[in-house]
């Protein structure tokens, strides 16, 4: 197993540095130029001087591998520096914003915690929903309950999360007047005010993830525990004349949550991509949001750090999932 | 889809068969019919409802439903109605061109991959690259890098039609590619390939010949699908105000300038967000319904 693992992780650097290629010759090749949008009254010296600052005058295998080095080597040496408070970085050049001119690194950490807390709660919250229906579903299988649940999952699967977003807002904010529409970042919750209006614009960020994420969960969850309930294991559990809970909640539940748990694994870098747009609908300044922004100001450090964080997260959630499948059944190890 | 509406007519008593399995499921049969409502509606529409979506009648602005404009107005007195109709031809047009564009690279790599063992290796590690590419965030950055250039090639509103229906299709033919190399890799081991090609066919006249049709039913299960995960992607980006300008409406278009009037106007999300979930509601069910009727096993019970 652990010679699986170190295989396995093996493998994702170079897929990581095919990840990173591929964004970065996108952004370069692309046509456009980032000096662009300046004023046309600044002479043309001055604008290649500006290019020059921005880091454009090298060739582009000199750039990408100034860029490998800045992101793998510079900027991991100052986290750690920052959190061993020894000067281990020293004055290595990170990568700066254009828009800010500040690192990218730095205002990434400062937008991580509401992404997390958003995308981690939402998920947490639709897993939690998703496992109870789809046993329910598959254990009183074609049920009302069933067939409600198929529906309302067909449902949560097809409408958009801008669109539920926007009419909670509607019901919840516009007409109720209950919940808070906007996120407000700067609340700190220091006192049970503070962490009941926390939890109020919380709510329906968290709801429109989670209700989205448990509508693909319970499918999952569903499909799995009806291929276990047929099986011969079964048969014997109940005819050993064990106690159907027993039955359902120790040998099946188990069984059909080995592929489940690796769904949802799987799914989570999924869940950071579709935070872009409910950030945008509740106007959360997190992750998804600095993305579009930058994007619109044409930011390309950030625009390629922020990519490739994404990119990083599929390839180490893929890395997990694999990884979960081969501890939790035992059959499919592959050494 | 128009397939499924091609099942009427028996070319052979196979589709009758898939016809009469795909009656019996009644969610797929009725997003079916609200889907070819919609691909009614949207093509012939403008006929019936002949207001100009785009004509600005500003004494008549923020109306609430009445006769003259059924859905109400808009902030410059331009009609709902016509603009949701407008905004779903371009949205169904996205998605129908976008899913085809898909569906036919994903089925040329997966037929490549899978006839054809010297490009199996390298294609599917290409589709593996693909799948490992945040898809959301590299599409922003894709329609923000080329948006500019084809719209001064091509116009404002085709550049970014081009743009759209190709970045939607390069992103999403992964899943595609996958069923169709497994489905020919099982296909390619049988008889009838082995005594096509011992009468000497060609290879790609063995794949077209007879390849391609035994394949057919998960390709026009993941073209289904494929509609409606274009038509989602597309509103998404126009909702993140990255898809087409706001005077050339689609549906994600149309919501995300309403909720800038969502405090005054709540009700007027509600169209463009129904039309959309609709759309996309009835799109699933009927792959549902199809996948079901196309799998023998099952049709048999």
């Amino acid at each position: 197993m652990l010679q699986y693992t170190i295989r396995r992780t093996l493998f994702a650097i170079p897929t990581l540095l095919l990840i990173s290629l591929v964004i970065f010759l996108l952004l370069d090749l692309a046509p456009g130029d980032p000096t662009a949008q300046l004023p046309l009254t600044i002479p043309p010296d001055v604008k290649e001087k500006i290019r020059v600052s921005l880091g454009l005058g090298e060739p582009i295998h000199i750039r990408y591998l100034l860029w490998l080095n800045q992101f793998f080597v510079n900027e991991p040496l100052h986290i750690l520096s920052e959190l061993t408070a020894m000067d281990l970085s020293g004055d290595r050049q990170r990568v700066i914003s254009w828009q800010t001119r500040s690192p990218v690194v730095d205002i990434i950490v400062q937008r991580l915690p509401q992404t997390l807390w958003v995308v981690g709660l939402s998920y947490v919250v639709g897993v939690a929903i998703a496992l109870p229906i789809g046993i329910i579903s598959a254990y009183r299988q074609y049920s009302w309950f069933d067939q409600i649940g198929t529906f309302v999952s067909m449902v949560g699967f097809s409408v958009p999360t801008f669109f539920t977003g926007v009419l909670l807002i509607v019901v919840f904010s516009v007409q109720l007047n209950w919940l808070p529409s906007i996120y407000d970042t700067t609340l700190v919750v220091e006192d049970w005010n503070s962490f009941v209006r926390q939890v109020k614009q919380m709510i329906m960020p968290v709801m429109v993830l989670a209700l989205y994420n448990a509508a693909q969960i319970s499918r999952f969850m569903r499909a799995s525990m009806l291929d276990n309930l047929n099986q011969e294991y079964v048969r014997t559990a109940r005819a050993k004349g064990l106690r159907e809970r027993v039955v359902i909640l120790l040998h099946v539940l188990r069984n059909s949550l080995i592929p489940v748990v690796t769904v949802i694994a799987l799914g989570i870098p999924a869940v950071f991509a579709g935070a872009i747009i409910t950030e945008q609908v509740f106007k959360v300044n997190g992750l998804g949001q600095l993305l579009i922004i930058s994007i619109e100001a044409t930011d390309l450090p950030m625009v390629q750090t922020l990519t490739f964080i994404f990119a990083v997260l599929i390839v180490a959630f893929n890395l997990v999932a694999d990884i979960l499948y081969g501890i939790l059944d035992p059959r499919i190890r592959y050494d | 889809m128009t397939e499924a509406v091609e099942f009427t007519a028996p070319p052979s008593s196979q589709w009758n068969d898939v016809w009469h399995q795909f009656k019996s499921h009644r969610g797929a049969l009725v997003g079916c019919l609200f889907f070819v409502f919609i691909l009614l509606t949207v093509a012939f529409g403008p006929m019936v409802w002949s207001i100009d979506p785009q004509y600005i009648d500003i004494r008549a602005r923020n109306s609430g439903m009445s006769i003259a404009h059924p859905l109400g107005t808009d902030q410059l007195g331009r009609d709902t109605l016509a603009r949701v109709i407008a905004g779903g031809r371009t949205s169904v047009a996205v998605g129908v061109t976008a899913m085809l564009l898909s569906v036919l690279l994903g089925t040329f790599v997966g037929v490549l991959a899978g006839f054809f063992p010297k490009f199996d290796g390298p294609l599917m590690r290409f589709t593996d690259l693909f799948l490992a590419l945040p898809l959301l965030p590299l599409l922003l950055v894709m329609i923000m890098l080329f948006r500019d250039v084809l719209r001064s090639v091509l116009g404002p509103e085709s550049g970014v039609f081009i743009l759209i229906v190709c970045v939607i299709g390069i992103t999403s033919w992964m899943q595609a590619a996958r069923i169709v190399r497994g489905d020919v890799l099982s296909i390619k081991e049988r008889e009838f390939v082995l005594a096509s090609r011992s009468v000497g066919t060609p290879p790609v006249r063995l794949v077209i010949r007879h390849i391609l049709p035994n394949i057919l039913s998960p390709i026009m299960v993941s073209a289904t699908l494929g509609i409606a995960n274009a038509i989602i992607t597309e509103s998404a980006l126009s909702f993140l105000g990255l898809g087409f300008p706001s005077d050339f409406p689609t549906w994600g278009r149309l919501l995300y300038d309403s909720t800038d009037y969502l405090q005054q106007y709540p009700e007027r999300v509600l169209w463009p967000g129904l039309a959309i979930s609709l759309t996309v509601l009835s799109v699933n069910y009927m792959g549902d319904g199809l996948r079901d009727a196309l799998d023998p096993r099952i049709r048999g019970r």
